[in-house]
C-alpha cells in the first residue's frame, strides 16, 4: 500500500479542520470569577486583544481650565440657545473642546457658517446644539445609567462627526417576493455577532419599545402567547449588547435561569436604564432631528442615524473605561 | 499477504463485484454491474454498487429532491441570486417556519408556505426511506432493527417539525431549515422555555447520547484490540476456550468485574442509540405544552439548587413603583382657610423615642 496516497486525504482532513478553527480567538483566555464559585459566573476576556482594545478607549486630555466667572456667553454671542448662562471664556473652551471631540479634521467650519457664527447653517449647528441639550439631560436625567462619571460628545463621536457605532432600519429590501424571505434574520450581521438572529434588533427594541421579556414565572404554561420566534428577537438584541460592551451573559445574568431578578448581578439594572435611556434619546432628540439630518445622514429606509449599546460603550462595559470627562467640562453636566 | 489472514484487515479486494443474493420475484431488480472504489476501500467495503433502488427509494429520493430544491432556491434567491453570496453566507441562510400570527393556517408561500411544503416534501422522503429500509431488511431475512432504530430518530425529526407545532397551535414553533439558523433556534428554544438542561427526558437524552459514544468507544476498541487474536472469527470464538472473544470479555470482567457477551453489546448498543432521540423527542414534546419554564420546574421539584449570593442581587426595577409623579401632589391650601392648629398642650404626650425611631437614626 503506497504511503504517499493514503498521506494525502489526512493531510486534506486536518488542513479542512484547522481552516475551520480559522475563525476562533486562540486560547488561553483569562477567566475572572464574579460569583459564588463554581456555577461559571465569570468574564472571559482574550488578553491578547485586551492591550489594543485599552489603548482605542484613552480619554483626551482635556483642554487649560479658564476663568468660569467674565461674561457670560448669552450677553456676548448672538443667537445662543445653550449654555447661554456659561462665561463666555468657558463656553469658548467647550466649542474647541467639541472641535477636536466631533470635528478635528474640519474644524470649526464643520458646524458654523465661515464668518458668521449667528446663522443657523449648515445643519451640524441645529444637530450640535440638540446634541449639546441631549448630552446635559442624559447626565441629569439618566444617572440610572450613566451615574456621576457622564458622558461628553467625546464618549460617542471619537474624533469622529458620526459616531463609528450607530443604527438605522434594515433596508426594506422587495417586500413583495414569492420566494427567499429572510424573514428579517439569517445573515451574517455584525450587530448580532454574526449569529443567524434577527439583524434589526435595534427598531423593535430600542426605538418600540418591545417587551424584551419572554420567559415566564411559572412552571407550568399560563397561556403565554411569548414563542420561539420572540425569544430569537431578544436573543439576537442581548448578543448586541454583550459585543457591545465587550462582556458575556454573565456580566448580568446567571445564565441558567435568564429571567430571575435574584440571580443577577447588580449590572443588570443598570443596563435595564440603559435600554430605556437609549429608546429615549432615540425617539426624542435623534428621531426629533429627522427634518434637519440630510438623506446622506439617513438610512437606506429614510430614517436618521441613531444609538445603541455600542455607540457609547465601544467594547467596553464602561465607556472610556470608566474615566469621567465630564469632571473638566462641568457645564455638561447641568 | 499476512495481514490478510484476519478478516479485519486493510487490503482491498480486486475481483468481480458481487452481485449479492437473488431477489424475490416481484422486487424490481438491482440497477448497476458495481465496481471498486479505493477511497471507499479506505473507510469501508471498496465494492460499490449494485444499488437497488425500487419503488420507495426512487419515490423517496425524488420527494428528498424538491424538497431540498425548494430550501435550496428559497435560500438562493434570498441573497438575490447570487451564486458566490450564496456558497458564502449559505452557513446563515435558511427557510424560515411561518410566523405566529398564521397558527397552523396556510401562509402565503413566502411568509412560510415554502417551509410548510418543504416539510411536507422532506416528510415523505423519510418516510419512504423508513420503508424501504424495512422492505430491504425483509427481502434479506434480516430483522428490522435498523428500521426500527432509524424510526427512533424519525420522532424526534416529527415531534420538533409536527406533532409539538401542532399541540402548540402554531408552525411558529418548528424549526427553520438553516445551518446556523437551526442551531440559534435550538439555542432560542431552551432560552424561552426556561433552560432545557433541567428538562429530565433532555438530561437522558444526553446520558444515551454521551453513552453511547462511551459504548461505542470500549466495543470498537475491544474488538479491534482482540482482533490480531482472531476476534473476527466470531463462529469458533464463542465455542473455544482462551480465544480472543473469550479474552475480549475477561478484559472487562478484569477491569470492571462485569463484561457483556457477544450478543448483549450489541443490544446495548442499539438501545442505548435508539433511547438517545427517543427520550429527547418526549422532552421536546413536553416542553410548551405541559412545561413552561424548565429551571422552575426544576426548582419545584428539588433539582436546581439554590447558590449563596456572594453580590447582593438587585430587585427587578419594573416591579418598583415609579417615583410618583410631581403633578398628581395636592396643589398648597389656602393658608387663610385652614383650621387654626390644635392646642400643643391638648397633644398627649409622645411616646418614648428610642422606641419609634426605628432604623432612621
Amino acid at each position: 500500500m503506497s504511503d504517499r496516497a493514503t498521506r494525502l486525504p489526512r493531510l486534506l482532513v486536518v488542513g479542512l479542520f484547522g481552516l475551520g478553527l480559522l475563525a476562533c480567538e486562540r486560547p488561553p483566555m483569562d477567566v475572572t470569577q464574579t460569583n459564588y464559585p463554581g456555577v461559571a459566573i465569570q468574564q472571559v476576556t482574550n488578553p491578547r486583544l485586551q492591550a489594543a482594545k485599552l489603548a482605542a478607549n484613552q480619554m483626551p486630555a482635556p483642554l487649560p481650565p479658564v476663568p468660569t466667572d467674565g461674561p457670560a456667553a448669552g450677553e456676548t454671542f448672538k443667537n445662543l440657545q445653550v449654555l447661554g448662562d456659561t462665561s463666555a471664556l468657558e463656553f469658548t473652551r467647550l466649542m474647541a473642546a467639541m472641535t477636536t471631540w466631533v470635528a478635528p479634521a474640519n474644524g470649526c467650519n464643520y458646524c458654523h457658517a465661515p464668518g458668521d457664527l449667528v446663522v443657523d447653517r449648515p445643519y451640524t449647528k441645529v444637530v450640535a446644539r440638540r446634541m449639546i441639550q441631549m448630552t446635559r439631560y442624559i447626565n441629569r436625567e439618566w444617572k440610572d445609567h450613566v451615574g456621576d462619571t457622564g458622558v461628553t460628545c467625546y464618549t460617542c463621536h471619537r474624533g469622529q462627526p458620526v459616531p463609528e457605532h450607530i443604527w438605522y432600519e434594515a433596508d426594506p429590501g422587495d417586500a413583495v417576493a414569492m420566494v427567499g424571505s429572510l424573514a428579517g434574520q439569517n445573515s451574517p450581521a455584525p450587530q448580532v455577532g454574526l449569529t443567524s438572529l434577527p439583524y434589526d434588533p435595534f427598531t423593535a427594541f430600542l426605538r418600540d419599545g418591545q417587551d424584551i421579556r419572554i420567559q415566564t414565572a411559572s412552571a407550568l404554561p399560563v397561556g403565554s402567547t411569548r414563542n420561539i420566534k420572540d425569544a430569537e428577537w431578544t436573543y439576537g438584541f442581548m448578543i448586541h449588547i454583550s459585543e457591545a460592551l465587550g462582556v458575556n451573559c454573565t456580566h448580568c445574568h446567571n445564565s441558567r435561569a435568564f429571567s430571575p431578578w435574584e440571580q443577577s448581578s447588580p449590572a443588570r439594572v443598570t443596563a435595564w436604564h440603559g435600554i430605556r435611556m437609549v429608546r429615549d434619546l432615540n425617539l426624542e432628540y435623534l428621531a426629533g432631528l429627522s427634518d434637519v439630518f440630510p438623506d446622506n445622514r439617513k438610512g437606506p429606509a429614510g430614517d436618521v442615524y441613531k444609538i445603541n449599546c455600542g455607540t457609547c460603550h465601544q467594547g467596553l462595559s464602561k465607556p472610556l473605561l470608566g474615566v469621567s470627562m465630564l469632571k473638566d467640562y462641568p457645564r455638561l453636566a447641568q | 499477504m499476512a495481514e490478510y489472514q484476519n478478516l479485519f484487515n486493510r487490503v482491498q479486494v480486486r475481483t468481480v463485484p458481487d452481485p449479492g443474493v437473488a431477489l424475490p420475484e416481484h422486487d424490481w431488480p438491482r440497477r448497476g454491474k458495481g465496481g471498486f472504489s479505493y477511497l471507499y476501500g479506505l473507510i469501508g467495503d471498496s465494492q460499490v454498487g449494485p444499488i437497488y433502488l425500487g419503488w420507495a427509494g426512487v419515490a423517496s429520493i425524488l420527494s428528498g429532491i424538491v424538497a431540498i430544491e425548494i430550501i435550496g432556491l428559497n435560500m438562493w434567491a434570498s441573497v438575490g441570486w447570487d451564486p458566490i453570496q450564496f456558497i458564502r453566507q449559505l452557513p446563515w441562510l435558511a427557510l424560515e417556519p411561518p410566523s405566529p400570527e398564521y397558527g397552523l393556517r396556510l401562509p402565503p408561500l413566502a411568509q412560510g408556505g415554502w417551509w410548510l411544503m418543504a416539510g411536507f416534501f422532506l416528510t415523505v422522503s423519510i418516510l419512504l426511506w423508513w420503508t424501504r429500509m424495512y422492505q430491504r431488511a425483509r427481502a434479506l431475512g434480516m430483522g428490522t432493527h435498523v428500521a426500527w432504530a432509524f424510526a427512533s430518530a424519525i420522532w424526534l425529526y416529527l415531534v420538533l417539525g409536527f406533532i409539538r407545532p401542532v399541540l402548540m397551535g402554531s408552525w411558529a414553533e418548528a424549526v427553520p431549515f438553516g445551518i446556523f439558523p437551526h442551531l440559534d433556534w435550538t439555542a432560542a428554544f431552551s432560552i424561552r422555555y426556561g433552560n432545557l438542561f433541567y428538562n429530565p427526558f433532555h438530561m437522558l437524552s444526553i446520558a444515551f447520547l454521551y453513552g453511547s459514544t462511551l459504548l461505542f468507544a470500549m466495543h470498537g476498541a475491544t474488538i479491534l484490540a482482540a482482533g490480531r487474536l482472531g476476534a473476527d472469527r466470531e463462529l469458533e470464538q464463542v465455542t473455544d476456550r482462551g480465544t480472543a472473544a473469550e479474552r475480549c470479555t475477561l478484559f472487562w470482567r478484569w477491569t470492571m468485574g462485569f463484561g457483556a457477551s457477544m450478543e448483549s453489546i450489541h443490544r446495548w448498543a442499539w438501545w442505548f442509540a435508539v433511547l438517545c432521540p427517543l427520550t429527547g423527542g418526549i422532552g421536546i414534546l413536553l416542553t410548551g405544552t405541559v412545561v413552561d419554564n424548565w429551571y422552575l420546574w426544576g426548582v419545584k421539584h428539588g433539582i436546581a439548587p439554590a447558590y449563596p449570593e456572594l453580590i447582593p442581587p438587585p430587585v427587578d426595577p419594573a416591579a418598583v413603583p415609579p417615583p410618583a409623579d410631581p403633578a398628581a401632589v395636592p396643589p398648597p391650601v389656602d393658608p387663610a382657610a385652614m383650621p387654626p392648629p390644635a392646642d400643643p398642650a391638648a397633644v398627649p404626650p409622645s411616646a418614648d423615642p428610642a422606641a419609634t425611631s426605628g432604623g432612621t437614626q
